[in-house]
Order: C-alpha cells, then structure tokens, then sequence
C-alpha cells in the first residue's frame, strides 16, 4: 500500500501496479469522479488536479509518483463550509459550462494560473489554458469567467 | 448490393423522424406509428389532455406524498413551496435541463428560486418525445410545456378562489403565489398544494397561455441548473456512475466495420491482473447496435484498459469495410465533369442557359469525414437481471434504448427501465446507442451482473457515425447584367445499401438556391460505402452550406457585384417557399438576417491589407442565419479569424445566457472543423486521439457578436442552425483578404496547395 495525500486526507491505496494512473485511483477507487477521462494520453486536460499547488494531468501521473504530494481535486477546492473560490463562483456566474465535461479540468487549470498569477494577460491566458479542449467550445466564456474571478481575487476573493 | 451487416442508415431514418428532425416535406410521409408516437408534439389535443388531465395524477413520475400537489407528470408542488419540475428530455450540453423548466415555470408563473429540477424517467408514452437531436426539443415542446404549467396554474387559482371565497376573475399569481389585489390578500402555492390537488384539471383548450409581453422568464438569462454540480465536481454523467456488485467493462471491435472475431487471446487476458472474464460477443449484425468483438470484465477501468491494451485478436475481416478516402477523392475528381446519373432537380433547360451565358463559373468543392469526439467517451451502465433490465446511459434518445433493448433481449418494453443522465456531449453521436447495446449484452454474458462499459478514447474516434465527406461540382452562368441564369450542381455522394444516400450525405431539392432559379440542375452520384456515417450537427447542413455559399460568392465576385446585394436578389420577395409550411425557409426572415448582419458589420467599409469580410447565410433547422467572418492571412497562409458576427431568427429566445453560450460555441466548432479531416484506409479510420485529431484549442479563438431577431413565430430550436454559415463566411473572407478561394475542406490543405492569386 503506499499513502496518498487527497484534499487533506491521507488514504491508503494498493499500490500492487505502481504505474496505474491517479485518475483512476481517484475515480474508481476513492470515488472523486470530478476528475475525468478524455484522453488518457494527456492532450485534452479533463484529468487536470494540482499536485503541489501545480496542475498536473491525472491520466499520465502513477500514482507512484504522486504518492506523499499534496494532492487537490475539484471536490477539494471549496472549503469545508461550503463556501466556493473566486474561480468557481465566476463560472457560476459566467455560466461557463455547456456540457459541462471538461469544465472541473478548465477551473483546476485557471485556479492554479490565478495563484501564481492574480493578473493575467490575455497571452498568460492563452499559454496557461492551452493544454485544456472544449469541445462545446466555450472558450469564449472561459476567458470572461478568469477576468472576471482575477478581478474578484483583487478585491480580496480567494482564488 | 448485399452488404453482409446493416447500416445504420435505416435506424437513422426512423430516429429522425421520430424526432421531427426530417426537413417537411419529408417529414409529411411520417407513418401511422411515428405520427402517434409524436402525436403531443404535433399538438394532438386528445393526447395532450391526456397528458396533462385527468389521468396525469396517475402518470406522475412518483406518487405523491402527502399533501403534494402533482397536476400532471411535468411539476409538484410541495406543502413547503418547494416546486419540483422534471424536464423530460436529455441534457447534452445544449442547455434544455434549464430551457425546458424555465417554459413551465413561466406559465406556472412560478419564482423561478423556487423551482428544483429533475430528469423525467423514461416514459414516452406520458411524456411523448424524450430525444435531444434536430434542433427540435424546443418547437416540438413548446405548446405541451406551456400547457403544462399553465393547467397546474389554474388549479392552483380555482383553489385559492375558494378558499378567498372571491371569483377566480379577480386573482392574479406572480413569483409563486395567488394574489387578490382588491384586498391585498396573497396565498403561497405550498399553501394551496392540498386545495389545489382536490380541483379538477381544466380543458386544455380552455387554458390561457401568457402572451409574450407577459413573460417574466423567457427571454432572460439564466444559469444553467447543474452549474453548482459541476464547478464542484458533482457525479453527473453516465461516466461517474457506480452501482452495487458492478465490473469495469471494455469492448473492442475490429477496427474496419464488419470484421469478426476470428481468435482473441482470452486465456491470457484472463490471468491479467484484476480482470474477471474476456469473451467474445457475436453481435447482431447492426451497426446501430452490436457488432462482434472481445469484452473484459476487470475490477477497475484500469485493469480492464490495460488488459485490453495486451488483448490480441485475429480478425476476419472477408466481410469487413475496405473503404478508401485516398481512392474516393480520385474517382470523385474524374467524375466531376460529367453529370450525375441520378437528377434530384431538374427546372427549365439549364443547357441553354449556360451556353447563352455571358459569363462562366466552374468550381469543384470537397470535405472530409469528421468525427463527433465528444469530450465524454461513449460509455453505458447497464443490469441486465433475467426478466428485466435497468440501464443508465448518456443519450440522445433514450425512449431508443427502451425499444431495442426490449427487443434485442426478448422483453416487454415495461420490463426495461432507463435512466438519462447528463451527457458530456452529444453533436449527434449519441443518437444512436450502440455502446448501450454493448452493455447490456455484455451484462447478459457475464451472467447477469452490472457492468459499466467505458470506451477509451481511441474506440471513440475508431467507432464513430461519421460526418460523410462529399464532393460538389458547380457550374452557374451570368447574363449581361450579372445575374445568375444558370446553376448545376453535380454531388457525388455515398450509399450503404445502393438506393439512398447514407445518413448526413444527402442534399434536397429545396437546397436554397435551386428553388429560385428558373434554369438549373442537380444530379448526383453515389459511391458505395461501408464506414458507418451518422447526424453531425446541422447533418448535411454543415458541409453543404459550405459548397453552396462558397460557390454563391463565386459567382458574385466573377459579377462584379456586392454579395450581400447579390444574395438579397436571390431571395426575391418575402415569402415562405413551402406556402403553409413554418419550418420551411422564410425569404423575408432570411432577408432579415442578411442585412443586420451586413449593418452590424459595418458591410462595404475599406479594411486594412491582408483582411479581408465575408458573409454567409444558411437556414436549417429552422432556423434563418446570416454570419460575417473578417479575417486575416499571413504570410505562411495562416488564417486568424477576428470576429464573427451571427444574427439568427429563431422565434423568441427562452434562455438568453444558454443561447448565447450555444452560437459562441457553434462558431467555435465551426472553425475548429473547417481544420479537421480523418483518413480512411482498408476501412480503418487513421486518427486515433486528440494529438492526431486537433479540434480547436483556447488560442486563435475569436470575438463573437450574437443577435437574436425574436421574431413573432413560435421559436426553435438552436443547437445546429448556427453552425452551417461559419465555415463559408469564413472562406468567403479569406478570398476578400487575399483572392485565394478555399474549395476543400480542412482550409489549411487548400491554402497550403495554391499559389497566390
């Protein structure tokens, strides 16, 4: 077994093929389905989770490597109260999703540009979001929903 | 020809018109079970009041608790005030979980904070259409949804009537609540559940519906309902689902449609760690449905991808598609001087015409298969339990699932119960429910157990109902004064079984605009085709809006005139070209769209070297649409799209944010697939995930300006019309920036391949 560290908790995962991608232990093991499958080859960023505060694509990371990092899902970002970040609101109010299915991978993305990056330029945008497809193409919104949560981070949002 | 399987061609034909996505005059031949089938869409009043009245409390999606007020199976009104409205048809991203409530809520008169939502189980018999596809959910609803809340309003009245012991003349409702004004007296709707459940159900026909100045919902903009669920990760697609005792399942299929399983290493793939069965499945001989090939059964998905990632199989593929894209696009070219063997429109003499001519324009146009590639892979969550079966799936059709899996499996349709849930995407894909049937089948073979089928996203892109490629060849003559006297067309198409086109390959005679002209011919030709081939959104619509609109600029530019002017000309006076027919194409609506589209353009200003303005108009579905392009192009032919300009008449618009959102994301898709092209060799689809199929990333995306002209007719629907304009707007401008006219679809080939102008 080797421990892995998800949203603030540790959990114990069987660990007897070290190479098996974290999206599916997060998935079929520890149910956190919000991280999804598009790919499964690291080219459509549904599977994005932050390892360390980085976005990482689930799909291509063994959860050999991610044993003992910090690891944060979609589940994991609002706090315990409920209470939703800066990122998540703005596509809330945004209504940035259509199907919806790409979306948790797109705010994973964002969330972590916004930590290190509160104001982005359009470019930073592009450069950070690149790795992650909308098929509805909602990118349009994408774009509106990271200005607008930028701009609610400055006012003292949490991102 | 004896094809040794069965298209899907002859499924699709029955979907859509069970859905009313055929275009009229096809869909006036509808037969006697799909007219009753689609009976409350058509606005049968008897199965409506049926619907609605009487019996609706016992067709109620659960019985009621106590105290709850459940009028028909669309809404409850609990004694707390909550309202629960179901919306009966799948959600695919198209936004009709939220449109669809929103329509009940307004003649309900409800505070839409009130309201929760639910998906209707699966019941067409009370909810009658329950299908996403055709841009038909909205007009096919309309009048039943209205009915539906507004009979529970009424009821709701009467109630609050006598227990104010006041005429029901003298109340009006608002934001969930029955209001006296005279006495300033108002009674909550959860106040009135009890009352209200005791009131009899009003004549459908004697029910007022609001008049569009009344509407306080429809119009606005709203979130979508699961936006919550989603931003926070919320188990909501057929994906995420997991029931008690299930497997992981996958399925692979021999990579050229028709191949069967010779030998498979089963033996070995069943010492794979964590896997629990591998067998193989005869199928049925339907492409719709089940086609032969290897199932594992592991614990996780994991261990079943990886098994299937060591899994061998031999196949024999005798019977299977040795379909070519290579050979295709050869014999289309030779026979693209010649006409058609078979004439779809034949007016006037269109020899004479083109020799008379002044001025001639020739042009061959060609396109690519594409594929739906969801984000979502198709997948299916199925039991099947001896004498019943339960099935959760992604669909767009799922009252489709209840049929066939009754019949594949020999049961009464009321022991198959299916579940919809949100799809991560559908574009026409999920119309047909092939990987539902997989399911179920493989939980029949296991024995009974429940089994989640997830395909990777290579089965995906190597399974798909394809988007035919095609090809057209124009030639159109110009008199003296510049107008078009003459247009010929010869399409070279595919056919499955020899006498009709495959689904999504074919083109009408009402293609806009043979019906104006007075000398003209369309005649057409059709390869032989074995690659399943299915609705892409706006099917047929999409590539041949390409074709034509191009051409059209074509000819309009060899004229020496204005396009906007030219194809205003074209249209002629404002009139519908079907008289009697509201889902026809409406010269004035289109004329309507041409010019505030050019007026928001700013049509005919000087632009800057190297950019260029294009315009398109195409009306499908329903819909009437005209678009701009202003683009530029580099030196390396790289075309950057500025800003689109869409401006669509669709009726009223019910959800403004959802529609919005929806034409954003049609102008993105559209010129994500103007790039886009699979190979086809020995039946084998080349591409196999994303890094070999690029749809379109967050850059180079464009502005997108949206307009709605709400017309006073009913509305319709949005999910495809605003697709078909994009790609010639965009060529059309591309020829304006640079002279360079793109013919052939992906663009970036055609510009790479011609030399400047």
């Amino acid at each position: 077994m080797i421990t892995l560290t998800v949203n603030g908790r540790a959990v114990e995962v069987d660990d007897s093929d070290p190479s098996t991608p974290l999206l599916w232990v997060l998935r079929d093991t520890l149910d956190l389905v919000g991280t999804k499958y598009g790919c499964g080859v690291g080219q459509c960023g549904a599977c994005t989770v932050h390892i360390n505060n980085v976005p990482m694509r689930s799909c291509s990371t063994p959860i050999s490597a991610a044993a003992g990092q910090r690891i944060t899902t979609i589940e994991g970002l609002a706090k315990d109260d409920g209470t939703l970040t800066a990122v998540q609101k703005a596509w809330i109010d945004l209504d940035v999703a259509q199907c919806g299915y790409c979306q948790a991978g797109q705010i994973m993305t964002a969330t972590a540009l916004l930590r290190k990056n509160p104001k982005p330029t359009d470019e930073q945008i592009n450069t950070a979001m690149f790795g992650n497809l909308c098929r509805c193409g909602t990118y349009i919104r994408i774009k509106q929903a990271i200005n607008a949560a930028s701009e609610s981070i400055a006012k003292g949002g949490v991102a | 020809m004896n094809a040794p399987f069965i298209s899907a061609d002859a499924y699709f034909t029955d979907v859509m018109r069970e859905i009313g996505a055929l275009p009229m005059p096809e869909r006036t031949q509808l037969s006697r079970r799909s007219i009753l089938k689609i009976g409350v869409a058509g606005g049968a009043g008897l199965v409506l009041a049926f619907q609605i009245g009487g019996a609706g409390k016992a067709m109620a999606a659960a019985p009621p608790v106590k105290g709850e007020f459940v009028p028909n199976a669309f809404l409850r009104v609990a004694p707390s005030g909550r309202i629960l409205i179901y919306s009966k048809s799948p959600e695919i991203g198209q936004g009709i979980k939220t449109a669809f409530p929103l329509i009940i809520a307004e003649e309900l008169d409800a505070a839409w904070t009130d309201v929760d939502i639910e998906q209707a189980p699966i019941n067409p018999a009370v909810y009658g259409r329950q299908s996403a596809g055709g841009s038909r959910s909205i007009p096919q609803s309309w009048d039943q949804l209205r009915q539906a809340g507004a009979a529970a309003r009424a009821m709701l009245v009467s109630a609050a009537a006598k227990d104010l012991r006041v005429p029901v003349s003298e109340l009006t409702t608002a934001d969930s609540e029955v209001i006296h004004q005279a006495s300033g007296r108002k009674i909550g709707y959860g106040d009135l559940a009890i009352k209200a459940a005791a009131q009899p159900v009003p004549d459908v026909k004697a029910l007022k519906l609001k008049t569009r100045d009344q509407y306080k919902l429809i119009g606005r903009s709203f979130g979508g309902v699961d936006n919550a669920g989603i931003v926070t990760g919320k188990p909501l697609y057929g994906i995420d689902l997991k029931i008690p005792g299930m497997v992981y399942a996958t399925y692979t299929k021999c990579p050229a449609v028709g191949g069967k399983v010779a030998s498979a290493n089963l033996d070995a793939i069943k010492k794979l760690p964590g896997v629990k069965d591998a067998f193989v499945l005869e199928g049925n001989g339907l492409v719709a449905e089940l086609m032969p090939g290897v199932a594992i059964l592991a614990d996780s998905t994991w261990a079943a991808f990886r098994a299937k990632s060591a899994l061998q199989v031999k196949w024999d593929e005798s019977d299977a598609s040795k379909d070519s894209w290579s050979a295709t696009v050869a014999k289309a070219k030779d026979l693209a001087g010649r006409n058609g063997n078979e004439e779809i429109v034949k007016t006037g003499d269109f020899d004479g015409a083109y020799k008379g001519a002044v001025k001639k324009v020739e042009a061959f146009y060609s396109y690519p298969f594409v594929a739906h590639a969801t984000m979502e892979p198709m997948n299916c969550t199925a039991h099947f339990k001896g004498d019943s079966a339960e099935i959760w799936a992604g669909t767009q059709t799922p009252e489709r699932i209840l049929s066939s899996t009754a019949k594949m499996l020999g049961l009464a349709e009321n022991k198959v119960t299916v579940h919809q849930i949100r799809a991560g995407g559908g574009f026409g894909r999920r119309l047909v429910n092939d990987y539902a049937a997989e399911a179920i089948a493989i939980s029949k073979q296991a024995g009974g157990i429940p089994v989640k089928l997830t395909w990777t996203r290579e089965d995906d892109m190597a399974h798909d109902f394809f988007r035919p490629g095609g090809f057209h060849s124009f030639k159109a003559g110009l008199d003296a004064n510049g107008k078009m006297v003459a247009l010929s067309d010869h399409f070279i198409t595919f056919t499955a079984d020899g006498k009709a086109p495959v689904t999504g390959g074919n083109i009408p005679k009402e293609e806009f605009p043979f019906p104006m002209m007075t000398d003209a011919v369309l005649t057409q030709t059709m390869l032989p085709l074995m690659t399943p081939t299915g609705a892409w959104r706006a099917p047929r619509s999409n590539t041949n809006a390409f074709a034509f609109q191009s051409f059209l600029h074509e000819v309009s530019a060899a004229a020496g005139r204005d396009h906007v002017e030219f194809l205003l000309e074209l249209l002629g006076e404002a009139r519908w070209l079907v008289p009697g027919n509201d889902g026809a194409l409406n010269t004035g609506r289109a004329a309507g769209v041409i010019k505030l589209a050019a007026e928001k353009a700013g049509w005919g200003r000087s632009l800057p070297k190297g950019r260029g303005l294009g315009m398109a108009f195409y009306f499908s579905h329903a819909g009437h649409f005209a678009e701009t392009a202003e683009v530029s192009v580099d030196a390396n032919n790289k075309v950057t799209v500025h800003k689109v300009i869409v401006v669509g008449d669709i009726g009223p618009i019910i959800n403004m944010s959802s529609s919005i959102n929806q034409t954003e994301g049609a102008v993105i898709d559209g010129i994500s697939t103007m790039n886009l092209e699979l190979s086809i060799e020995k039946g084998r689809i080349g591409e196999g995930n994303f890094d070999e199929y690029p749809i379109m990333r967050i850059t180079g995306i464009p502005e997108v300006e949206t307009h709605f002209i709400q017309s006073e007719y009913a509305p319709t629907g949005l999910g495809e019309p605003a697709l078909p304009p994009v790609a010639p707007a965009v060529a059309n401008a591309v020829f304006m920036a640079t002279g360079k006219r793109i013919r052939q679809m992906p663009f970036f080939k055609a510009l790479s391949t011609q030399a400047s102008a």
